[in-house]
């Protein structure tokens, strides 16, 4: 079964009028694998997103999930497809005029007939499971806090108990504390109900803590490894990221000793 | 999917096959029929159990729960471990009491409504006035430093609201003054007094229906434009952006707009006004054999001096509402996308009516005046 990647890009090539984004990327991802992506600002890791989840055409290339081509199927079998996903965007992207109890219960309503009753007990799970107070469950997402947006918007994509997760930097904007919850929880997810997990991240922590392996989009190209291989990667842009200042954490015997030095 | 046994007062619950979220639906059936009378304990065995994944477990435990709660023992067996999780979860989310809302009566809730509505009413009224101040004194304090006149942004609004409009209002006028030509001619034919038509298009395009007609259309197009403009900003923070960096989000967004359409309205009127001529004496060249000479001699007899103007003064007075409106309901957009689709519809809503309605005043005026 690991045989057949559960998601695999073949050689995607993005462009936008001049720019090109993506000139040759693919990327396979395995059943129950969690793949951190990263690279800098503008690198195309929104658009990798996006092709994966067919919302952009890429200009050539495949998208194929579990085997079948997502850039050559038919709306029907897409939506299908779409039903095993569960995405959380990068600002929540919840529907502002519904509460955050209608958001979760949004495609708990589309694809299956239930009782009030049982919505409201799955709604009560998703928000205790993302740390979201029940209490929130009545409320318009402009009368969140950001973080707390993320986290229903976690919820909402967590509610049909997708197979794939795709986040796109779930951990931004939350506390450390918060974010070491989350990654408590993708990895209970992946390990205990074999999710595949797919995230954009900018957060160290995260990729040193739940990533089984890194993508780096860097030069239009994409270099795909474990985080021990891609942190001895000889490219200057990925040595930069993961020996740079704001790396210490994910270095243990450099952190001991920036330790003591603060000590002294 | 479940198979249940009862010896004594022991209940036993076998779950087989697949507990996932697609057969959620079966699921929440088959648990809602189980019957707890005479059940004293309950033995879950989820040892044939082929999948199982949270939403289908975590509903089976509501169930399970409800039972305890009326004295039920509930006990485990096979059940995969990492389900245990759930257990936690909820105690979480039993711990929460979350007390309901009370309702008040509805007498109460109609007074209230009442109420609020009149308080509302009120507010809205003063905000209005405080918008149409502010928008005073900008202007004033633009006379004194004409840097605060935004010169690009004020030429840019007059571009879409007026020159864009052009071919709308030119159409529009056009065929509304063919149509009360053609009713005018066909009922005056009949008294023998068909050239009063000419009267009838040349007082009834230029006093009123030219510039009304073009107050509507740019109501609809600009008044909601502006709303929606306005309103993305505010959900986007952009509004508060501007004031963060210390700039007057009046003077900014709301001044141009509202210079700018007192720039196009008049404009669009003069268009409208000639191109509802043009359809009249086409017509009555038509319908009625008037030759354009004649026409034009006719229009001559008929206009008093004040008949274009009485039109065209209308013009800038029912694009400050407009403008005024639109921005100052743009404005008031808060929180989501739903707020902006209703302020929009009710800038649009109310700005015709107080076009209609100034209108209205108007006419009372200049009967009044002999204008």
């Amino acid at each position: 079964m690991t045989d057949t990647p559960i998601v695999s890009v073949r050689n995607i090539v993005n462009r936008f009028g001049e720019q090109l984004v993506h000139d040759g990327v693919s990327l396979d991802v395995h059943r129950g694998e969690v793949m951190g992506i990263v690279g800098g600002s503008g690198s195309g890791k929104s658009v990798l997103l996006r092709t994966i989840l067919g919302l952009q055409k890429p200009v050539s290339g495949q998208v194929l999930i579990e085997g079948d081509d997502l850039t050559t199927m038919s709306e029907r079998q897409l939506l299908n497809v779409k039903r095993r996903y569960g995405v959380s965007f990068q600002n929540g992207a919840l529907f502002s005029s519904l509460t955050v109890a209608e958001n979760i219960q949004l495609p708990l309503r589309e694809y299956l007939k239930l009782s009030q009753a049982s919505l409201d007990e799955l709604t009560a799970l998703r928000l205790t499971m993302v740390g979201l107070p029940l209490s929130a469950a009545g409320k318009y997402p402009s009368q969140l806090s950001g973080g707390m947006i993320k986290r229903a918007g976690l919820a909402r994509a967590l509610a049909l108990d997708p197979q794939v997760l795709f986040l796109d930097e779930p951990t931004a904007g939350l506390d450390p504390i918060s974010a070491a919850e989350f990654d408590q929880l993708v990895h209970y997810l992946q390990n205990s109900l074999k999710l595949t997990v797919i995230m954009i991240t900018h957060d160290l922590d995260s990729l040193l803590t739940i990533c089984d392996r890194v993508a780096v989009l860097v030069d239009r190209k994409i270099i795909v490894d474990t985080l021990a291989g891609i942190m001895n990667n000889p490219n200057p842009w990925i040595h930069e990221y993961f020996h740079g200042p704001r790396a210490r954490g994910i270095h243990p015997s450099q952190s001991d000793a920036s330790g003591e030095a603060h000590g002294a | 999917m479940l198979t249940t046994e009862l010896q004594a007062d022991t209940l036993t619950l076998r779950l087989s096959g697949r507990w996932t979220v697609q057969r959620l639906a079966e699921i929440e059936q088959v648990l809602g029929a189980l019957q707890w009378r005479s059940v004293k304990q309950a033995q879950v065995d989820a040892a044939a159990l082929e999948k199982a994944d949270l939403s289908a477990m975590w509903l089976l435990r509501s169930a399970l729960r409800r039972a305890e709660e009326s004295g039920v023992k509930i006990g485990y067996s096979g059940e995969p471990e990492h389900f245990a999780f759930l257990t936690e979860l909820q105690q979480q989310s039993e711990a929460q009491h979350i007390a309901p809302v009370e309702q008040p009566s509805w007498p109460r809730r109609l007074i209230a409504g009442f109420g609020k509505q009149a308080v509302q009413t009120v507010q809205h009224a003063l905000g209005h006035l405080d918008h149409f101040g502010h928008i005073v004194l900008t202007n004033l304090r633009g006379i004194r430093h004409p840097s605060h006149m935004r010169a690009p942004s004020i030429v840019r609004h007059a571009y879409e609201a007026g020159i864009q409009a052009l071919p709308i209002v030119a159409m529009i006028a056009f065929f509304v003054a063919v149509i009360i030509a053609y009713i005018g001619a066909s009922q005056l034919r009949g008294f023998g007094a068909g050239i009063y038509t000419v009267d009838l298009i040349t007082v009834g395009v230029l006093r009123e229906l030219g510039v009304l007609l073009t107050a509507v259309i740019v109501a609809g197009r600009s008044g909601s434009a502006f709303a929606a403009e306005i309103g993305v900003m505010q959900l986007n923070d952009e509004v508060d952006a501007l004031k963060s960096i210390g700039l007057d989000p009046v003077e900014i967004l709301v001044v141009p707009r509202v210079i700018g359409l007192i720039i196009a309205l008049p404009l669009l009127t003069v268009v409208a006004d000639a191109m509802g001529m043009a359809g009249g004496a086409l017509l009555s060249n038509w319908l009625l054999g008037i030759s354009l000479p004649q026409f034009l001699a006719r229009v001559q007899d008929a206009m008093a001096p004040t008949t274009f103007w009485a039109g065209l003064i209308k013009a800038p007075v029912f694009a400050l509402l407009i403008g005024m409106i639109g921005t100052y309901r743009g404005m008031q957009v808060r929180g989501s996308s739903r707020e902006l689709g209703r302020l929009t519809t009710t800038a649009v809503v109310e700005s015709i009516f107080m076009v209609i309605f100034a209108n209205a005043i108007f006419a009372v005026i200049f009967v009044e005046l002999d204008f």
